[in-house]
């Protein structure tokens, strides 16, 4: 599928939607941008392990990534439900704003 | 009709339980029944047993009840035993103490309220209860209940009127006094059975009298040990500082547990165990000088107080003195002799000047006093008898036990000891005839108010006083000494009372008797009765006759020792500079210094640590999700770099 394309250049994208990712998770404020920030932290993670199934010539990339995937929909329907009942509560998704546990 | 012995203290506890529970609600009529009827049975049910006893082969009894601990080798049963000491000692204490709590009916009625008055009560029968378990137990550990019992007792009726506040420090101040002795008698329990591996009375006497060179040199150190016991629970110097201040108590209290019973205790337990006494003399030695220091201490002491009381308390002091002195010179006969006259000389000295307490609405200044013998004639001849009879004027009860006190000293040559038992004689008489002087003579000092409200006591509290005067004066005569009975036509060897006596007394190996001879002996009594009537008429001429301006004068010349015995001493104050207030200051120190410095201390600076670290610790949790999502990322590099660094 991805043949043709050196595995380094699909590390470097992979590389790169994670630290564009992280940086999403660390700095922006909206709760729910902060998740879909995650998401592009794993999706960089799936590149990678694309990348390096088609290059070792090896199926269990893949069959990792479907995993991840599926996790990611489990995660996703608990993590809005969070948020949802945080909003409910609080009036708000701002994570600066909910620091229940703050000293 | 047999009764059992344990019945004897049973009834009175019996009392005790029923005043103490249901007393309150009873009302008075109920109490008195109860708290003087259950005395009177107990007499009726000692009596019962004493005089088949005295009448018969007088051989000595022991009754189990049952066992009480059994651990190992070490087993005491509760155990009592009739003898001819336990029942001399059964024979006055229930006597006396029946006529006593007939007495307070008369004396407690009119000052209390329902539940002062029964617990009153209550605490008198459980004074019984105690005192008759001591006299009668056949161990030393049961002894030692009936022992801490009158102590407890004491100290409950010595803080009746827990108001004051003087009463309370008198009490608290008895029972410390008392612990110090019940320390020794502790001391000397356990030394015990480390001899003897038991504390029955016949198995420890019997072992250490069938060998006494195996167990004499230890015997003087446990012997010791009792004999401080003694000294605390008798009163004898250095621990007599508490009887004087038990005087606030009511007097009934007075007349029966600091004169006539408890405070025998100590010689009752010097003579119980006069085998080991007799095996230890260097122990008997020191019984002897503690006994003749106490008696002419205190006699010195009551020269110069005012309040009746006391004057009556430092001269049971100086009596219990007299009666060491003879256990310590092996005159134990002459010491029961003494307790049993003392008895019933002092109770009636104090029933008196309750009497004479009660007439004046509560005043004990004898200074406040004077010319009640017309206006309590009943209260005032069986003072004066009792007062000669302390006083030891021939034939009354107390010259018959005080000359044989003073005769054995002298038999025993301990002619210093017998120097100051003449001298104390002589202090006795005086103090007495300056007291029945203040009191009785001259003209009455008090207010109008008190003048008015004279009165001669109720018939419960003259009858007593008319029992105890005429045993007073009857009491002597079953101990006359020899020469006085020759004279008589009497040839026994011995009188009734060394014949009653005789069987406690386990023959040991001793020195020869030193008999007198019956000049000597004439030469003796003649002395202590001219010392006797020496005070007598001096006290009598200075303080009814002239009204004290002699002594007044004396005061004045030397006023600095004058204070000092009007102050007695300043043994109080001395103690409080020795003990009390560096024990005061090491518990305060302990308090200041070890527990909130150095125990609070330390806990407190752990807590603090704690609470130091999780101060610091806790601007880590800033709860703001992205910073632990960086510090997550941060970690993550970490380790990464380490795998690195480890791989390469």
């Amino acid at each position: 599928m991805i043949s043709g394309i050196p595995l380094s250049d699909v590390l470097l994208v992979s590389g790169g939607l994670f630290v564009i990712g992280l940086a999403g998770a660390l700095l922006r404020r909206n709760a729910i941008t902060i998740f879909l920030s995650i998401e592009l932290m794993m999706n960089g993670a799936n590149l990678a392990l694309l990348g390096y199934g088609a290059a070792l010539h090896s199926l269990e990339g893949q069959i990792v990534v479907f995993f991840v995937i599926a996790i990611a929909a489990a995660e996703a329907s608990v993590g809005l439900a969070i948020f949802v009942a945080l909003f409910r509560h609080t009036e708000t998704i701002d994570v600066n704003e909910i620091h229940l546990l703050k000293w | 009709m047999n009764v059992p012995l344990w019945l004897v203290p049973a009834l009175p506890l019996a009392g005790f339980l029923i005043c103490g529970v249901l007393g309150k609600k009873l009302g008075k009529s109920f109490v008195s029944a109860v708290g003087v009827g259950s005395v009177g049975l107990a007499t009726v049910a000692a009596y019962s047993r004493l005089l088949p006893f005295v009448f018969g082969s007088r051989a000595p009894v022991v009754e189990t009840v049952g066992g009480w601990i059994a651990a190992g080798s070490f087993s005491v049963d509760i155990a009592f035993r009739l003898d001819a000491l336990s029942a001399l000692m059964t024979s006055f204490v229930t006597f006396v103490g029946f006529w006593i709590h007939v007495y307070s009916i008369g004396y407690m009625r009119h000052d209390e309220s329902d539940a002062g008055y029964a617990r009153y009560f209550a605490y008198l029968n459980l004074f019984m209860f105690s005192m008759l378990t001591l006299v009668l137990a056949q161990n030393f550990l049961l002894l030692f209940v009936g022992w801490e019992g009158v102590g407890l007792c004491s100290y409950l009726l010595i803080g009746y009127y827990y108001e004051r506040e003087y009463a309370a420090a008198a009490g608290k101040k008895a029972f410390v006094v008392n612990r110090i002795g019940d320390f020794g008698f502790l001391l000397g329990m356990f030394g015990l059975f480390g001899l003897f591996q038991s504390l029955d009375f016949d198995r420890v006497f019997s072992t250490a009298a069938a060998d006494p060179a195996r167990y004499a040199p230890f015997l003087t150190v446990v012997a010791l040990c009792l004999f401080v016991g003694a000294v605390g629970k008798s009163a004898q110097v250095p621990l007599y500082v508490w009887l004087p201040d038990a005087m606030a108590g009511p007097t009934p209290v007075s007349a029966l547990i600091h004169a006539a019973t408890m405070v025998t205790a100590g010689v009752y337990i010097v003579t119980r165990c006069n085998v080991l006494f007799r095996l230890a003399p260097d122990a008997m030695a020191v019984v002897a000088v503690i006994g003749a220091i106490t008696a002419i201490f205190a006699a010195v002491i009551a020269l110069a107080q005012n309040d009746i009381k006391k004057v009556l308390a430092y001269s049971t002091v100086s009596q219990l003195g007299y009666m060491f002195l003879a256990c310590g010179v092996g005159a134990y006969v002459a010491g029961m002799f003494h307790v049993m006259t003392h008895a019933f000389f002092k109770a009636c000295l104090f029933l008196g000047s309750g009497s004479v307490i009660h007439a004046m609405g509560g005043e004990q200044d004898m200074r406040k006093m004077g010319g009640l013998k017309s206006k309590l004639p009943l209260t005032y001849w069986t003072f004066l008898i009792a007062t000669l009879a302390l006083a030891g004027i021939p034939p009354l009860a107390g010259f018959f036990s005080k000359d044989t006190i003073l005769a054995g000293v002298f038999e025993h040559q301990r002619y210093v000891l017998w120097g100051i038992g003449i001298v104390t004689a002589g202090l006795t008489a005086f103090y007495m005839f300056r007291l029945v002087s203040l009191t009785f003579e001259g003209k009455f000092r008090g207010t109008h108010e008190q003048e008015h409200h004279l009165h001669e006591s109720p018939p419960s509290m003259t009858t007593p006083l008319l029992i105890l005067a005429a045993l007073s004066v009857i009491g002597g005569f079953v101990g006359v000494p020899k020469v006085i009975r020759e004279v008589f036509g009497s040839a026994r060897e011995q009188n009734a009372i060394e014949r009653f006596l005789s069987p406690i007394f386990v023959p040991l190996e001793e020195s020869v008797e030193h008999a007198l001879g019956a000049g000597t002996e004439w030469l003796l009594i003649a002395i202590s009765v001219v010392a006797a009537v020496t005070g007598l008429l001096l006290g009598w001429n200075w303080y009814a006759k002239q009204d004290g301006r002699i002594p007044a004068r004396i005061a004045a010349t030397f006023p600095t020792l004058y204070e000092l015995v009007e102050d007695k001493f300043d043994v109080d104050e001395a103690y409080d500079f020795l003990f009390v207030r560096p024990f005061n200051w090491l518990a305060r120190m302990l308090w200041k210094v070890v527990d909130v410095l150095i125990i609070d201390g330390l806990l407190n600076a752990g807590a603090f640590l704690v609470e130091l670290t999780g101060d610091l610790l806790r601007f880590l949790q800033t709860g703001n999700v992205r910073n632990y999502a960086l510090t997550f990322f941060l970690g993550v590099v970490g380790l990464l770099l380490i795998v690195i660094g480890f791989t390469y």
